[in-house]
C-alpha cells in the first residue's frame, strides 16, 4: 500500500503564528510546573525523613 | 486541498484554510488556550479564601507542622479547590455563557474546551488529595476529597439548578478549608475546627444572597432558582438580615470556649454589629431599587469581615506563640 506523503503533509494542521505561541507558552507553564513539583516533592522527602534519609542498607 | 476533509478528534473540517486557528473557533479549543485561561479554571479569587482560612486553621490548630510540609499541604488544599472549581466551569458552562458575570470564563468563552476542564478537574482532584494524604494524614486527606465531591456533585450538579437554598447547603464545602488545615496538623476534627466551620457556613448565605440581589436578572435568565429570583427580593432581604443576626452573635464564640482572646470576641462582636448594620439598611432598600448599594456594600464588607475574623484568629495565635 503506497501512502501520499504529500497528501499527508497537506492534511496536516498549520498552526498560526497565535496559536505557537499560546502552545509554546502552555509548555513552559508545564515544564515550570513540573519542576516546581519535583522540587517540591523532594524537599518534602527531606523534611519527612530528616537525618533518616541517610540511614539506608548499602 | 481545499473542500478536502480532516479529521482532527473526531471534528471534520472542510478545508485547510478553515484550520487556521482566526477562522475556526472549533480549532482554536482543540488546540488550546493560554496559559491564564488555564489558571482561571482554578477560580483563583476563590482560592485566595480558600488558602487563607485554610492557612489560619493550620496555624491555629495545637501542635506544628515542618514549614516545608505546611507550605506543601496548603498548596494541595488550593489545588484541590481549583480542581473543584473547574469542574464546576466544566458542567456550568451552560449556564455561564448567558450570565454576565461569568460569560468571559474560559469555557464559556470558548477559550478551553469543556473537556479539558473535565480532564484537569479530575486530575488536580486525585493528585491534590493524595498529596495531602501522603505530606500530612488521610483524615485530612478525606476531608478534601469530601469537599471536592460535595462542591461538585451535591452542589453544582444538584442542588444549584434545583433549590433556592443551594448556597445554604453548598456553603458546607467553602467552609471545610479551615477543617482540613486544622486536621493536617492535628489528624482530626474538634470543638475548635467546627466551630471555624460553622462561622463560614453561617457567613455564607448573606455574601451570596447580597451578590444575588443585584445579580438577580443574570440567575433568571440562566433559570438558577436562586433566592430572589424564586422568592423576590423582599424575601431575600429578609433572609440576610436573619442570617447575619445570627452570624454575628455566633462570630465571638471561639473567644468563649478559650479558642480565643476577649480581644477577638469584642472585634468579633463589633464586627458583627457593623455586618448587621449593613443588612438592615439592605433591609430597608427599596424592592425596585436598581442601584441596589446597599446590597453591594454588604458583600464588599463581607469579604473584609470574614478576612478580619480569621486575621485577628491568626494574629492572636502568632503573639501567644511569641509568649510562649
Amino acid at each position: 500500500m503506497s501512502v501520499d506523503k504529500e497528501a499527508l503533509a497537506q492534511d496536516r494542521i498549520r498552526l498560526s503564528a497565535a496559536q505557537q505561541r499560546r502552545r509554546r507558552s502552555r509548555s513552559v507553564a508545564l515544564a515550570l510546573i513540573l519542576g516546581g513539583v519535583v522540587a517540591l516533592f523532594y524537599l518534602v522527602t527531606v523534611a519527612k525523613l530528616g537525618s533518616n534519609i541517610l540511614v539506608r542498607p548499602l | 486541498m481545499v473542500g478536502e476533509p480532516t479529521a482532527i478528534s473526531g471534528v471534520r473540517m472542510a478545508s485547510s484554510d478553515r484550520l487556521e486557528a482566526k477562522t475556526s473557533s472549533d480549532t482554536d479549543k482543540l488546540l488550546g488556550g493560554e496559559v491564564g485561561d488555564y489558571f482561571a479554571l482554578l477560580k483563583p479569587r476563590v482560592m485566595s479564601l480558600v488558602v487563607f482560612t485554610a492557612f489560619v486553621g493550620l496555624m491555629i490548630a495545637p501542635g506544628a507542622l515542618h514549614p516545608v510540609i505546611g507550605f506543601t499541604a496548603l498548596l494541595a488544599i488550593a489545588i484541590g479547590s481549583g480542581a473543584a472549581g473547574a469542574l464546576n466551569m466544566w458542567f456550568d458552562a451552560d449556564i455561564d455563557a448567558v450570565m454576565r458575570r461569568t460569560a468571559m470564563r474560559p469555557v464559556p468563552a470558548g477559550r478551553v474546551a469543556a473537556s479539558e476542564a473535565l480532564a484537569i478537574g479530575v486530575i488536580l482532584s486525585v493528585g491534590s488529595v493524595a498529596v495531602l494524604g501522603l505530606i500530612t494524614n488521610w483524615i485530612a486527606a478525606a476531608l478534601l476529597a469530601l469537599t471536592i465531591v460535595f462542591y461538585v456533585v451535591v452542589y453544582t450538579m444538584w442542588l444549584k439548578r434545583l433549590t433556592p437554598q443551594n448556597i445554604v447547603i453548598g456553603g458546607a464545602a467553602g467552609a471545610m478549608p479551615p477543617v482540613i488545615g486544622w486536621a493536617a496538623v492535628t489528624g482530626g476534627i474538634s470543638v475548635e475546627s467546627a466551630l471555624l466551620f460553622a462561622i463560614i457556613f453561617l457567613w455564607t448565605p448573606p455574601h451570596f444572597w447580597a451578590l444575588s440581589l443585584y445579580r438577580s436578572d443574570d440567575y433568571r435568565r440562566a433559570g438558577v432558582p436562586m433566592l430572589p429570583v424564586v422568592r423576590g427580593v423582599k424575601e431575600t432581604k429578609r433572609q440576610i438580615l436573619l442570617y447575619s443576626i445570627i452570624l454575628g452573635i455566633f462570630a465571638p464564640a471561639p473567644a468563649l470556649i478559650g479558642m480565643a482572646t476577649p480581644i477577638y470576641g469584642v472585634l468579633a462582636a463589633a464586627l458583627g454589629v457593623l455586618f448587621v448594620w449593613l443588612a438592615w439598611q439592605t433591609w430597608r432598600m427599596a424592592d425596585d431599587d436598581r442601584e441596589m448599594r446597599p446590597a453591594r456594600r454588604l458583600f464588599g464588607f463581607s469579604l473584609l469581615y470574614l478576612f478580619l475574623l480569621f486575621a485577628i484568629l491568626l494574629v492572636e495565635q502568632g503573639i501567644e506563640r511569641v509568649m510562649t
